[in-house]
């Protein structure tokens, strides 16, 4: 929208949210930074610390193994997701009560509490108890997700394409049915094959709800924490402990003040940074591709 | 080569029709003639879309064959059909170039690339679209795009017919009788089979040779636009051809007299005959506002009406008068004769039209 | 062919392959693919549904049956698990609690997004993209970031182990995803529209409740359902700022582990009640959710 009207008494209508968000958002990560900077001894017995705990933070070698864990993490379910969730939107049913019935169970992941999946997974894992483990020692496979690591991770990335591929295939699925009729029946017409009609009508159409994907996907993602606590509590050993699970082992458990408040901001800015760089890329591509065709 | 020859068609989109008006197209046999320009005319929902995507293939029709040179090609997809179509809303592949786009149903047919590039920038002179060649078709303007369309159609050397689907519905309206001349020089130039799908009779009327005009489902006439304008087949192609459409008079025959609301009509004795032959009791006469005549004072065979309301539109006016107590309308000259709200109308005898059943019947004297 | 461009030469055709394919075969190529398509589709619905049914099917089992042998289906079919769940109140009470604290924070969040997102998408105002960026980035904030200080913030305001405390701490994401979607939404209805109702002499509160919100219905049904998930859904939070008032349901869960082993047969049911409402809610939504999850932006 350009046609925008300029007028201040707008931000009326922003203050109750600024408000809210102020104090739910502002106020902690005053705190955070506060504490990020001080050795809080006791009460009132702290000590400026200035940037100690960050650097403590920075060369914390089991903290760079789990920040290593987290990006490869992330990578692996986007390369997986991605290109699933456009398949599975591709061979969805347009219309019909197929249509509803499906949208319904392809989203019934996404509703579950994410502890919930967790232990959907522990449970059906088991080899003991659960179809899949039972089933996979049946076929002479040696699964174990609590002493092989290998294993652990196959599970917790099964487990989350399970969890987060439908929202990709949601988006997708609704970025797909926003293209008209007509542009099917003109390439049925040119003779396109369905390569063809992906890659110049349904692809081009899928840019900008891909770009939410991904970019909500790799934020998910990169705060994953209840699922593979439940599933694997972040073992075997650390094999899968992921950042969030650090963190709050480290201000909960430990109640180490100072460093997991160091650690909080080098988190956001982490992901921030990320998030930031990956969108800029995006949009710079797309003007690009635009100016290309502009005047 | 397209002779494309509809016989006994019809098409529901209900999975059991009952009545005649569960039919988007009622049965109907049709002759489009290779190389010939003509439009398909008709208000919204009277199923010209519907015909539209059933010669093109994008519809099976439910009943009927649709022969294309006799060949009868019902189950043959739109790719198989030779046919190139433009919709409504311009189509274009928006990440391709222009060149790419007029290239595109060349490549898909596996078509080498040397014998592409002079295919395409020979239809892009044609259509004047030569400097836009190399920029992203995203951002042309509706008319350019819709001109990227029409090219895709017709770089194929084995088109032999382009339907039209409302293609000047997103163009500037100074912009669109440049559009539609192009399509009638293209016409002219390759001798290719065009149907224009419109509801704008003036539309229809400057691009196509033969209109065939479509109501509830049905071909109602087919015909040049002269032959419409002077004998409409049906009352609907009376009233919905012309500015304003015919008068129709609800008539009826009594002792030897044709009767419209209890006022006797002055019109040859030939119609009162035919009128009195008639079985029907369904029976109009039909008078073009063109050829009715408006006269101050009263005079021998002249109906007594009354004035409502004068507009002058410039070079002529539409007089609304009333007569047996409905509205009817008549076109006069510029500088016709002043008169007042009490005025007598004549009638030109050899303009009347009679309908029975709503179809015209012909009147010989 | 009777028309002839200068580049073709006489009487060649390019397509002669492509009209000599039978209408039966092609019939039966193309109901090849539909089929594939649909065998795809199922199996990926099916590979989806196995662990779900999985947990029904232990929720249905007592506990020796599903340690004792591996079952398919429930042999002995038994509702026990969810007697107990349903009359237990410190059970129950978990469902009542993480369903407290998700409406009010619909609530909340509707109250204060809607407005906020319509400035965001009709005005231009100081600062307006610096406080849109900044809003967007709370939405990356990763929530255990504010775990302390959250944990401290409640205490020290007297909210800890309140359910409004939970519905407020959710407010940092679902605020900023909110008005995000909305502001999608309300791009989308012209402009025109707002000049019009001011010019039929509505007041602002009036054209806003009384044409606005309607026409942009959808939009927010897909919002009050993305609310609904990412608060129903978020554990690490809810249960940092609760103890036992406003426990919410999946912490209520951890229970079922004991010294003496862990109550499958329970957890599995309590875990079946927890997908319940997102079932409920989905199938409110099922008809604006396709156009929906493209947010407003395709």
């Amino acid at each position: 929208m350009n046609n925008k009207v300029y007028n201040n008494r707008a931000w009326l209508l922003v203050l109750p949210m600024l408000v809210l968000v102020a104090f739910s958002a502002i106020i902690p990560l005053m705190t955070v930074v506060n504490y990020s900077v001080q050795d809080v001894l006791g009460p009132n017995a702290s000590f400026f610390t200035g940037t100690e705990w960050f650097r403590t933070m920075l060369n914390d070698s089991a903290l760079q193994a789990a920040f290593g864990r987290q990006i490869m993490f992330s990578l692996i379910i986007l390369a997986i997701q991605i290109p699933l969730g456009i398949g599975i939107a591709l061979i969805m049913p347009k219309q019909g009560w197929q249509a509803s019935a499906v949208l319904i169970l392809i989203t019934l992941p996404l509703l579950i509490p994410w502890n919930v999946v967790g232990s959907i997974w522990q449970i059906f894992t088991r080899g003991d108890i659960g179809l899949m483990g039972w089933g996979l020692r049946e076929l002479g496979i040696n699964y174990n997700i609590t002493r092989n690591a290998g294993d652990a991770w196959a599970t917790i990335i099964l487990m989350d394409v399970w969890h987060w591929t439908p929202l990709v295939a949601m988006l997708c699925y609704s970025g797909l049915r926003s293209i008209p009729e007509a542009y099917y029946q003109a390439a049925r017409i040119d003779r396109a094959s369905k390569w063809a009609v992906f890659r110049y009508i349904q692809l081009p159409k899928l840019t900008n709800v891909l770009v939410i994907a991904v970019l909500l996907r790799f934020m998910h993602s990169f705060m994953i924490y209840a699922e593979p606590f439940v599933l694997t509590g972040g073992g075997p050993g650390s094999s899968t402990t992921f950042l969030t699970q650090s963190l709050a082992t480290m201000a909960i458990g430990q109640q180490d003040l100072g460093p997991s408040a160091a650690f909080s901001i080098i988190y956001f800015l982490v992901i921030l940074l990320v998030s930031w760089v990956f969108y800029t890329t995006i949009m710079h591509l797309q003007k690009d591709k635009n100016s290309q065709g502009g005047v | 080569m397209a002779e494309i020859i509809l016989k006994a068609l019809a098409h529901t989109y209900s999975a059991n029709p009952t009545s005649p008006e569960d039919y988007a197209i009622r049965q109907m046999e049709h002759i489009w003639h290779q190389g010939g320009a003509y439009a398909l005319l008709g208000p919204s929902g009277c199923g010209k879309s519907t015909l539209l995507n059933i010669i093109s293939g994008l519809l099976e029709p439910s009943e009927g064959d649709v022969l294309f040179d006799g060949q009868r090609v019902n189950e043959l997809p739109p790719e198989e059909r030779n046919i190139a179509q433009v919709f409504q809303f311009p189509v274009i592949y928006d990440t391709m170039t222009v060149f790419d786009n007029l290239a595109f149903p060349l490549r898909n047919i596996n078509i080498p690339g040397h014998r592409i590039t002079p295919k395409v920038e020979e239809v892009a002179e044609i259509l004047e679209l030569t400097p836009l060649l190399k920029r992203k078709a995203k951002g042309l303007t509706a008319d350019e795009k819709q001109k990227v369309s029409m090219g895709r159609g017709l770089v194929r050397d084995d088109v032999s017919a382009i339907l039209f689907d409302e293609p000047l519905t997103v163009i500037d309206p100074q912009l669109k009788w440049k559009l539609r001349r192009k399509l009638k020089e293209i016409h002219q130039r390759f001798n290719i089979t065009m149907i224009y799908v419109t509801h704008d009779q003036l539309e229809a009327a400057t691009f196509a040779d033969k209109i065939a005009v479509m109501y509830e489902g049905q071909v109602v006439q087919f015909g040049t636009p002269q032959e419409l304008f002077e004998t409409p087949a049906h009352t609907f192609v009376g009233y919905f051809i012309g500015s304003p459409g015919m008068n129709i008079l609800d008539v009826r025959h009594h002792a030897g007299e044709v009767i419209f609301a209890d006022i006797p009509l002055p019109i040859p004795q030939t119609f009162v005959d035919a009128i009195a032959n008639t079985k029907s009791s369904n029976i109009k006469i039909g008078i073009r506002p063109e050829f009715v005549t408006v006269h101050a004072s009263k005079r021998e065979g002249a109906l007594p009406a009354r004035k409502r309301q004068v507009q002058d539109l410039g070079t002529y006016s539409i007089v609304t008068f009333e007569l047996g107590g409905q509205a009817f309308k008549a076109r006069l000259p510029e500088g016709h004769p002043e008169f007042g709200d009490d005025i007598y109308l004549t009638f030109d005898h050899d303009q009347l039209g009679l309908f029975v059943d709503e179809y015209r019947v012909e009147v010989t004297s | 062919m009777s028309y002839q461009l200068e580049n073709t030469q006489q009487g060649e055709k390019y397509n002669t392959i492509f009209s000599k394919v039978p209408a039966a075969e092609r019939r039966k190529r193309h109901s090849r693919s539909r089929l594939r398509k649909r065998l795809l589709l199922g199996t990926y619905i099916v590979l989806l549904v196995l662990p779900l049914y999985w947990l029904l099917n232990m929720s249905l089992q007592t506990n020796s049956e599903i340690l004792g042998s591996m079952t398919l289906w429930p042999q002995n079919l038994t509702f026990d698990n969810y007697i107990g769940i349903f009359t237990n109140p410190s059970w129950y009470m978990g469902y009542v609690n993480s369903i407290m604290y998700v409406v009010m924070n619909m609530i909340i969040t509707m109250l204060v997004a809607l407005p906020a997102a319509y400035a965001f998408s009709r005005y231009k105002f100081i600062g307006d993209k610096h406080l849109f960026f900044w809003l967007l980035t709370n939405l990356m904030a990763p929530p255990a970031v504010f775990l302390l200080p959250y944990f401290q913030l409640y205490y020290s305001v007297g909210l800890f182990d309140t359910h409004i405390a939970v519905a407020l701490a959710h407010c940092l994401f679902n605020i900023p995803l909110a008005i995000w979607i909305l502001e999608g939404f309300m791009s989308s209805v012209p402009k025109e529209i707002d000049e019009t109702a001011y010019i039929d002499g509505y007041s602002f509160p009036k054209f806003f409740i009384k044409i606005f919100i309607p026409m942009i219905s959808s939009g927010i049904g897909v919002v009050l359902f993305f609310l609904f998930m990412f608060s129903w859904v978020e554990l690490l939070l809810a249960r940092t700022l609760t103890s036992t008032d406003a426990q919410p349901i999946g912490m209520i869960m951890t229970r079922t582990s004991t010294a003496s082993g862990i109550d499958w047969g329970t957890l599995a049911a309590a875990g079946m009640l927890t997908i319940v409402p997102g079932i409920l809610v989905v199938y409110f939504v099922r008809n604006h959710i396709a156009k929906g999850f493209a947010l407003g932006r395709t």
